[in-house]
């Protein structure tokens, strides 16, 4: 009797190591950048250098963000653990080069998709993560209530290296006014610079000015200005070349996003797998056969949902539980009234 | 034998040749594989980015290869500034640190001490931002001597309006080759009759004579052009007209002279220790005086000395510029390095030539800093 359990226990290992070993060569020979991730044993991750919201480390080295959660569901769906990801900081000149020179296999930095980026330097975009766009911020006192307010001489502090440069020229150029820009490296410097009043306003996406006033001294002596002056949709870029990888990172997304949409949560995502909605039950991997398709098992999706959770609980717990921006604005599901939209998982 | 000679020279050729062989197609299959295409055609493209300090006419319509100039000739501008302030502050400390007085020694010693073991992109930092917080606002500064302003957004002085500047320029030429016959005439006087020429006066008096001259004669005419404050809005103010120097240039500059003067003034002291005692006792008992003792065989000496190390230091001096980015120095890596390489994702084209440029600006210091040294050499006749 117990030489037969082992007996057929050691039949059904064999079956296991068989089974993984095909799906493995499979989905290796699609693509190297998930063979190398699997056989490392963690998702290599590029975020920014402090973000809060986006993607920020505490004390003790952890990362939290919605872009940091792009990069976990990853690590779920292809590791079957949340935690295995290597965050590399980076600064918005250093991005792209370390991109597509292999340093990292994701780029989760809060970065704008463009054409020249998306076409001209060996990128991909694979979604959006945040509907953003570029705003002002400037003192309170300064009487200043609009864009229209602005003077010929204003000078403008920002990021070097982003597309707020382009817009801010374009901006002031339409408004036919003489500015200064003065763009530093590291956004910490940014704000240093504007606190002590060498700049009138500082500029960037305004998600990026609403998690940086917090880092100014007297937060509330500042505002955000209300106009929008440029479309900024922030989302995960990949190397160009591995589509596999590509559809990983883009389904990964679309993912947290659709189990918004089906109110499948971190909480209750294992009990969904007894749903009625077949659209649900494809979500939590209960039915289908989506996840060979990525050349990933079938719980990839469930496991997303648990370790992370949906879109809408990333958002929550990283951007507006911390007061950066409680109201979901355009990032708010299309059912609801926003643009978030994602195509079907099916 | 001659092939046991050049085999060795013959392999490192070979291997060289493999290593750059191997990077440059490593490169090539892996941007065909990603799509990137290699070319410096985007130097002609618009810009479209601004830059808020530029000796020269720029602004975002013009050519990515505008930006690098404006990129390279701040970082000119910043690296001479540099070296003149870093010089003077050296040679002063240097001197300062053989001095009897215990004071003085001592403090030249601590100043030396302390800057050169702080790392520069901290002093920077440091000077940046203690600039920006003691600085004043544009509406609170006080003027000096009621034209300058050093404010937070920057230095404002008053700026020269010419008329007719080309002969004003033509004018201090002409001084300046005048000068250099008369010292001609001079040098050969004192060596064929003895007798010798008050140089120095002759020549300040040219370079003061001529250039008014042509104010009179040549209808040269300047006039100068004061800062005034501007409202922006309820509580922001600038000035407007003169010449704007940014804070980030002056903190710039001025951590760059003071980290680069403690390493001169080391080689300073250095050098005029290396001059034997023995040297200076006996110009003293031929009766030079002990300002003919400093100048005619002391300084000629220790220079020898001097020259080569204070080279390295132009160099490292130049080449550490290029911490500006951090602080919003519009430089060669902020601009060209930096902006213009985001925006075009060139990034083996745009670092090649920054690395080329930054390689010609210190080929061209060592070249004319051993032109120089050669020219203080020992001739033997």
């Amino acid at each position: 009797m117990f030489k037969l359990v082992k007996r057929l226990t050691s039949v059904v290992a064999m079956f296991a190591v068989l089974f993984t070993f095909t799906t493995e060569t499979m989905a290796a020979k699609k693509s190297k950048t998930l063979k190398n991730t699997q056989k490392k044993g963690f998702v290599r991750c590029g975020v920014s250098q402090g973000l809060p919201g986006f993607s920020n480390a505490d004390a003790a080295g952890n990362w939290t963000g919605v872009d940091v959660d792009v990069c976990r569901a990853v690590a779920a769906a292809v590791l079957g653990d949340s935690s295995k990801v290597k965050f590399t900081p980076l600064s918005a000149k250093e991005r792209f080069t370390a991109l597509t020179s292999n340093e990292i296999d994701i780029l989760s930095r809060n970065t704008t998709w463009t054409l020249s980026r998306d076409a001209d330097i060996g990128l991909t975009f694979v979604g959006v993560n945040f509907y953003d766009g570029q705003g002002f911020m400037v003192r309170k006192n300064s009487g200043i209530s609009s864009v229209n307010d602005f003077k010929a001489g204003v000078s403008a502090c920002t990021n070097l290296g982003t597309t707020t440069e382009l817009n801010m020229r374009d901006f002031f150029n339409s408004k036919g006014i003489k500015y200064e820009p003065v763009t530093f490296e590291k956004a910490d410097e940014v704000v240093a610079a504007y606190d002590a009043g060498r700049c009138d306003t500082y500029t960037t996406d305004k998600s990026g000015l609403a998690a940086q006033r917090i880092k100014l001294s007297n937060p509330d002596d500042h505002m955000v200005l209300p106009e929008t002056i440029s479309k900024e949709p922030l989302g995960p870029v990949v190397r160009q070349g591995d589509s596999v990888w590509e559809d990983i990172v883009r389904w990964s997304l679309n993912t947290m996003i659709e189990a918004e949409e089906y109110g499948v949560t971190s909480a209750n995502a294992d009990m969904m797998k007894t749903s009625d909605n077949p659209a649900v039950k494809r979500l939590v991997g209960a039915e289908g056969e989506l996840g060979a398709a990525l050349g990933l098992d079938n719980e990839w999706s469930l496991r997303i949902i648990k370790q992370v959770g949906n879109y809408g609980e990333s958002y929550k717990r990283n951007i507006a539980d911390t007061g950066i921006l409680p109201d979901r604005g355009p990032n708010e599901l299309w059912t609801k009234g926003g643009i978030l939209y994602v195509p079907p998982a099916r | 034998m001659n092939f046991k000679k050049i085999l060795p020279q013959l392999l490192t050729l070979v291997v060289v040749i493999l290593v750059f062989g191997f990077f440059s197609y490593n490169a090539q299959v892996n941007m065909e594989n990603r799509g990137i295409t290699f070319g410096y055609g985007f130097l002609s493209q618009e810009s479209s980015f601004d830059v808020q300090f530029s000796l020269i006419e720029y602004d975002g319509s013009h050519s990515y290869f505008r930006a690098y100039l404006v990129g390279l000739l701040n970082t000119i501008l910043v690296s001479v500034i540099g070296i003149i302030f870093a010089t003077i502050i050296g040679v002063v400390v240097g001197i300062a640190r053989l001095s009897s007085n215990y004071l003085i020694e001592r403090t030249a010693a601590i100043y030396v001490e302390f800057f050169r073991n702080i790392p520069l992109l901290l002093q920077i930092f440091f000077w940046y931002f203690a600039a920006l917080r003691a600085l004043p606002l544009p509406e609170k500064a006080e003027p000096m001597f009621g034209v300058f302003f050093l404010t937070i957004k920057g230095f404002f002085v008053p700026a020269f309006v010419w008329n007719n500047l080309d002969i004003f320029i033509y004018s201090v030429i002409a001084a300046i080759i005048a000068i250099v016959f008369i010292r001609l005439y001079a040098k050969k006087k004192q060596e064929n009759k003895g007798i010798q020429t008050p140089v120095l006066s002759i020549s300040i008096g040219l370079l003061i004579i001529l250039p008014l001259l042509s104010f009179f004669l040549g209808g040269v005419d300047a006039s100068v052009e004061i800062p005034v404050i501007e409202q922006l809005s309820k509580t922001s103010f600038t000035f407007k007209g003169g010449l704007k120097l940014p804070p980030e240039l002056i903190s710039l500059a001025l951590a760059l002279s003071l980290y680069t003067a403690t390493f001169i003034a080391e080689c300073v002291r250095a050098g005029v220790q290396g001059v034997s005692k023995g040297q200076k006792e006996a110009a003293a008992s031929i009766g030079l005086t002990p300002n003919q003792v400093l100048k005619l065989v002391v300084m000629p000496q220790a220079l020898r000395i001097i020259i080569p190390p204070t080279t390295n230091q132009y160099l490292n001096l130049t080449k550490n510029s290029s911490l500006a980015a951090a602080i919003a120095y519009p430089d060669l890596v902020l601009v060209f390095a930096g902006t213009a390489l985001m925006q075009t994702g060139r990034a083996i084209e745009i670092v090649s030539i920054t690395m080329l440029t930054y390689l010609t600006l210190s080929i061209t210091i060592s070249i004319f800093m051993n032109w120089y040294n050669k020219k203080i050499a020992i001739k033997e006749k």
